[in-house]
């Protein structure tokens, strides 16, 4: 492990956590706070932020309208603000905007028979395999926002 | 170490990202108002479509058969954001170089390491963002700028070249290239070298440095040690006349005031202009950076950029200093200490270029006559009587004019009611 170059002002202090088993990190000089923390620190409050605890990522966060109603079994109405994380793996059972033959849809990622594939929440439509399929998977849905009759102006 | 990141064929790139159908068809970017093709994918390349060709005088098969897009200034301003916040997780030291170009300072980080940083880095991107983007590793700018190249291609070395100033295979690829095919070297320069028998970069790398000093400028020099392994480089040495224009600079202390950030992008918009004037070129898009000091533990930090497009080719300081004003007041937060700011003028075309424009320009011809005299006379007031004798200080408001861009795509991560739609079928 090497050391950048510290500003005198700041010590190193210990192992850093290594992020990538494969690549080491160097180590970053930063100042930690020693001694009890103040009991106050507890009522410490700032405002919630919905924006921060939605889009983990900002850099791989992305923003999309959903269209159609097949996916109404995961929560997804036509006309939904997805929150899709580029950063996540897609891994089976979770939901993902998908590119099918060039074309970005978002379907539930499944394991059937030991086949990866992309399943609809609406019955009517039949898994689609990824075998043998122009497929390129764009993100992982993390959240959906989705507005209740009434408030649109 | 120093890596040069640099975005492949970044507009058609950022498109391809949010239209997944334009992979694998021939794709062009326009620039609003005049039309000319500023961006090309691999297969628009194929087909013999130049740099900055005017879309009506393309043939009417390639115009039939390829995509061409207006540009959309603001998804690609974003796009360079999100690709500039993940590097800084690999370095702190994160020089923007241009909207598709970075330099990532790996000194001090263990050697072994840096391929597989390169590697890590590239896929980071190209997984958060889509991006395909190549690295060049060097000990100094001008040999990242060859490693980059080489990166791109030369498919060996997967998107990542690491180039050692003293490696044979450094000897042996600079002892291909060109002379003028050098970052810094201009066209008129590389036929005075050939004049001295220097036609390849492994012969400047050997020339007698004081000599070039002498024979042409202390820059030349420069790249001499930069090519041996030497960092002599400024990057305000660097600019690309033909490509993009920055001005940036350090404030000598760090300020949260926006009244100070408002005056230093006023003064590098000014500055910027007259230097654009000074190469008779026009801009197309004015960035606008900042950024904290990211050195300087348990600061609070910030860094954010963004794209704002001219309604058309402009020289114009008061029409580049409105759309910097602007694209200031988009990204400027409080509370945050700010070290530095720039500002750069993009995708430069020939003044010559303005006459195609004026048909369909809401300007007159006498008021782009105006213009220019008005600025011709501030330059040369500016030289004769010292710099800064004539300022700007009101831009005037150009927002009655609408900006051309009919063929745009949507502004996929900047408008709410233009986000990506996805089918769920």
């Amino acid at each position: 492990m090497s050391l950048i170059p510290l500003d005198p002002a700041i010590r190193a202090l210990g192992r850093a956590v290594v992020a990538y088993p494969s690549v080491t990190q160097p180590l970053m000089g930063c100042r930690v706070r020693a001694g009890f923390p103040s009991p106050a620190d507890d009522h410490l409050d700032v405002e919630i932020d919905l924006h921060a605890h939605v889009v983990r990522r900002p850099a791989s966060t992305y923003f999309v309208r959903a269209e159609g109603d097949s996916m109404l079994g995961d929560g997804i109405h036509h006309g939904d603000l997805l929150v899709v994380d580029r950063s996540l793996e897609p891994l089976p059972g979770r939901v993902i905007v998908v590119a099918v033959d060039g074309e970005p849809t978002v379907k539930r990622l499944e394991c059937r028979q030991e086949r990866t594939c992309l399943v609809a929440s609406n019955p009517r439509f039949a898994p689609i395999p990824l075998e043998g399929r122009e497929c390129q998977v764009w993100g992982v849905v993390t959240h959906v926002v989705h507005e209740l009759p009434g408030i649109a102006s | 170490m120093i890596a040069l990141v640099d975005c492949n064929n970044f507009y058609v790139s950022c498109e391809r990202v949010f239209a997944p159908r334009l992979e694998g068809l021939p794709v062009g970017v326009l620039s609003n108002n005049d039309g000319c093709v500023v961006a090309r994918s691999q297969e628009l390349k194929a087909l013999g479509v130049a740099m900055g060709a005017p879309m009506h005088l393309l043939p009417p098969a390639i115009r039939r058969h390829a995509v061409l897009l207006s540009s959309n200034y603001a998804l690609y301003g974003d796009m360079s954001r999100r690709v500039n916040a993940i590097l800084a997780e690999f370095s702190p030291d994160v020089e923007v170089y241009s909207i598709d170009e970075s330099f990532v300072s790996f000194v001090g980080f263990d050697a072994s390491t840096l391929e597989a940083r390169g590697q890590r880095l590239r896929e980071m991107v190209c997984r958060d963002t889509g991006l395909p983007v190549c690295v060049g590793l060097a000990p100094t700018r001008v040999l990242a700028k060859v490693a980059n190249r080489a990166a791109k291609t030369i498919a060996a070395y997967a998107g990542v070249c690491r180039l050692d100033a003293d490696d044979p295979a450094t000897r042996a690829l600079l002892q291909r290239l060109p002379v003028a095919a050098l970052w810094g070297v201009a066209r008129r320069t590389s036929e005075r070298l050939a004049l001295m028998g220097i036609d390849t970069a492994w012969q400047l790398r050997e020339a007698d440095s004081k000599l070039i000093r002498r024979t042409f400028s202390v820059v030349l020099e420069r790249i001499v040690w930069e090519l041996r392994g030497h960092s002599a480089i400024v990057l305000e040495d660097m600019s690309e006349p033909r490509q993009r224009i920055m001005v940036s600079r350090s404030f000598g202390r760090l300020t949260g005031e926006r009244h100070e950030l408002e005056a230093a992008v006023r003064q590098h918009a000014a500055r910027a202009g007259e230097k654009l004037r000074r190469q008779r070129h026009l801009a197309r898009a004015v960035m606008v950076m900042v950024r904290t000091n990211p050195f300087v533990a348990g600061e609070a930090q910030y860094r954010n950029s963004v794209v704002v497009p001219l309604v058309r080719p402009s020289d114009d300081s008061r029409e580049l200093l409105a759309v910097a004003r602007r694209g200031l007041s988009a990204i400027f937060r409080d509370g945050y200490r700010y070290q530095k700011c720039g500002v750069m003028l993009l995708d430069l075309v020939d003044a010559q270029h303005r006459q195609l424009t004026l048909y369909d320009a809401a300007q007159s011809e006498a008021e782009n006559d105006r213009s220019q005299r008005l600025m011709a006379a501030v330059d040369r007031l500016n030289r004769e009587m010292g710099r800064d004798t004539v300022r700007f200080c009101l831009p005037r408001d150009n927002s009655a004019w609408a900006l051309r861009c009919e063929r745009r795509s949507s502004r996929y991560t900047t408008r709410w009611d233009e986000l990506m739609k996805v089918k769920t079928r």
